[in-house]
């Protein structure tokens, strides 16, 4: 995979998703450079972390056309829901990474394990290597006394910073964190807002961030965009769209979750 | 006569209860998980057929198909004896329950475990192999505990088909001594200590599949 430097690394173009009858994403245009981090805000339903799911192809869109550093999701010929065979699809998926909001590590492993097993199975990567860079990244998260834990002995904020690690261990060039600190108790947001915070400056690494933090939304972001009914209401600046957002849906939205 | 001089014979006759019993399971786990997997897996045919196998075997009597196996299949040029007929028909019988466990732990398995192994890019096989079955495995162990002193409980019915186990001998002693209440109770106690026993292997296995996963519900089991 070649980029053009004026390639946009994500391009949403006239998306359409449904669940049955509900309408997720209608018509829907966006575009990510590389690097850049972009946080997605929005009430509930309105579509965010829908853009997250099919990007990840946990989903599939029936409408338009999505591409992955110029690399289509749909292939021409391609069949079931994703349109497109699964080989093409477990080559997009090897460029992203994501991060959940119910952490889903894998509870019958350790820390360890569930940083080295896919970099060992999908990648092929030898396990010593495999487990020094794993071991790297848990230093990074600030985990590494904890490699022999299992997930079941991990508060929250460790285990949700485990699978920051497990997502980078794949050395993703896009990762996606859908509310990565909505199932954590209020003391142990600031761990893993942290760790991500160090993220944000990875120079390559392109971020989209599906998150009810605003403070940190407006830290961290290049750009912000509002959320309303499976459409961009508003986008801009995180000071543009905190400090003077100019759709009063948007004022609406941010008054009620800072007020 | 006295009926303990026959203690010897029924001992024998609870070595082959044993013998039947463990082969039973062991082949119908195999087949549990071979037919339970494919039910989950195995896509459109192979999930049909398997199907078939758990309803064939769950839905008729086990009576029947000890007799089926023992006179038809010679029939078909398939000619096995009697102990190897009585294991392979509670096998399968056991491998049908069986297959209905392994595919209940499996669907058991959440949704975001599959989110994630697929977000980490692994394939259906490893997902299977590495995420859902070792995770499935604990959810399955009290189900096989259960079917475990079934098949032991079921053996008894290969005396039928001329198999000297236990509930064997014990008639065939009852016969010549006549001595029903001893011989009887002697029997039922055999196969409470047999089944006690099957349980503790099964309680055994079962800790080391849970200390190997480490999960938060084995703290209060």
């Amino acid at each position: 995979m070649t980029d053009k430097p004026s390639q946009p690394i994500i391009e949403f173009s006239n998306v359409t998703k449904r669940f049955g009858t509900l309408t997720v994403l209608d018509d829907f245009n966006f575009k990510v450079a590389k690097g850049e981090k972009v946080t997605l805000i929005g009430p509930s339903g309105s579509g965010k972390s829908t853009v997250l799911r099919i990007l990840m192809t946990l989903e599939p869109f029936q409408e338009g056309r999505l591409a992955l550093a110029g690399m289509s999701y749909h292939e021409p010929n391609g069949k079931g829901p994703f349109k497109a065979s699964e080989k093409h699809l477990h080559q997009i998926r090897s460029h992203i990474g994501m991060v959940f909001q119910s952490f889903n590590l894998f509870p019958h492993m350790t820390v360890l394990r569930n940083v080295v097993e896919a970099p060992v199975r999908v990648l092929g990567l030898p396990r010593g290597e495999a487990e020094c860079r794993a071991v790297d990244l848990l230093a990074m998260v600030g985990l590494a006394d904890k490699k022999d834990h299992y997930p079941s002995q991990l508060s929250g904020g460790q285990q949700q910073r485990v699978a920051i690690a497990r997502a980078l261990a794949m050395r993703p060039r896009v990762l996606l964190f859908d509310e990565p600190t909505s199932a954590l108790d209020p003391q142990l947001v600031g761990e893993v807002l942290s760790v991500i915070r160090g993220l944000a400056h990875e120079h390559d690494l392109t971020m989209l961030l599906v998150t009810h933090e605003m403070r940190f939304a407006r830290e961290v972001s290049d750009r912000v965009c509002f959320f309303d009914k499976g459409r961009i209401c508003e986008q801009g600046e995180p000071n543009a769209i905190f400090g003077a957002p100019k759709e009063e849906r948007t004022r609406e939205f941010l008054q009620s979750v800072l007020s | 006569m006295n009926w303990t001089a026959y203690l010897p014979m029924l001992w024998q006759g609870a070595v082959v209860t044993m013998t039947i019993t463990l082969s039973a399971i062991l082949f119908g786990v195999i087949l549990a998980f071979v037919f339970g997997i494919l039910r989950v897996e195995g896509g459109p045919i192979l999930s049909k057929v398997a199907l078939c196998y758990t309803e064939v075997f769950r839905g008729t009597s086990l009576f029947v198909q000890l007799f089926w196996f023992y006179y038809a299949l010679p029939l078909v040029g398939l000619s096995f004896d009697p102990i190897t007929t009585g294991i392979l028909v509670l096998a399968a019988h056991a491998g049908g329950y069986g297959a209905e466990i392994v595919r209940g732990a499996l669907s058991s398995v959440s949704v975001q475990q599959m989110e994630a192994a697929r977000a980490l890019n692994f394939n259906r096989l490893q997902t299977l192999f590495r995420i859902s079955l070792p995770q499935a495995v604990v959810e399955m162990m009290p189900a096989f505990g259960n079917l475990t002193i079934e098949t032991l409980k079921l053996s008894s019915l290969v005396s039928l088909i001329s198999i000297a186990d236990l509930t064997f001998s014990a008639q065939s002693i009852r016969n010549i001594t006549l001595d029903s209440t001893s011989i009887y109770s002697v029997t039922l106690v055999c196969y409470f200590a047999m089944s006690l026993m099957l349980m503790v292997v099964v309680r055994v296995i079962e800790r080391m599949v849970r200390r190997g996963n480490a999960f938060p519900r084995a703290a209060h089991s």
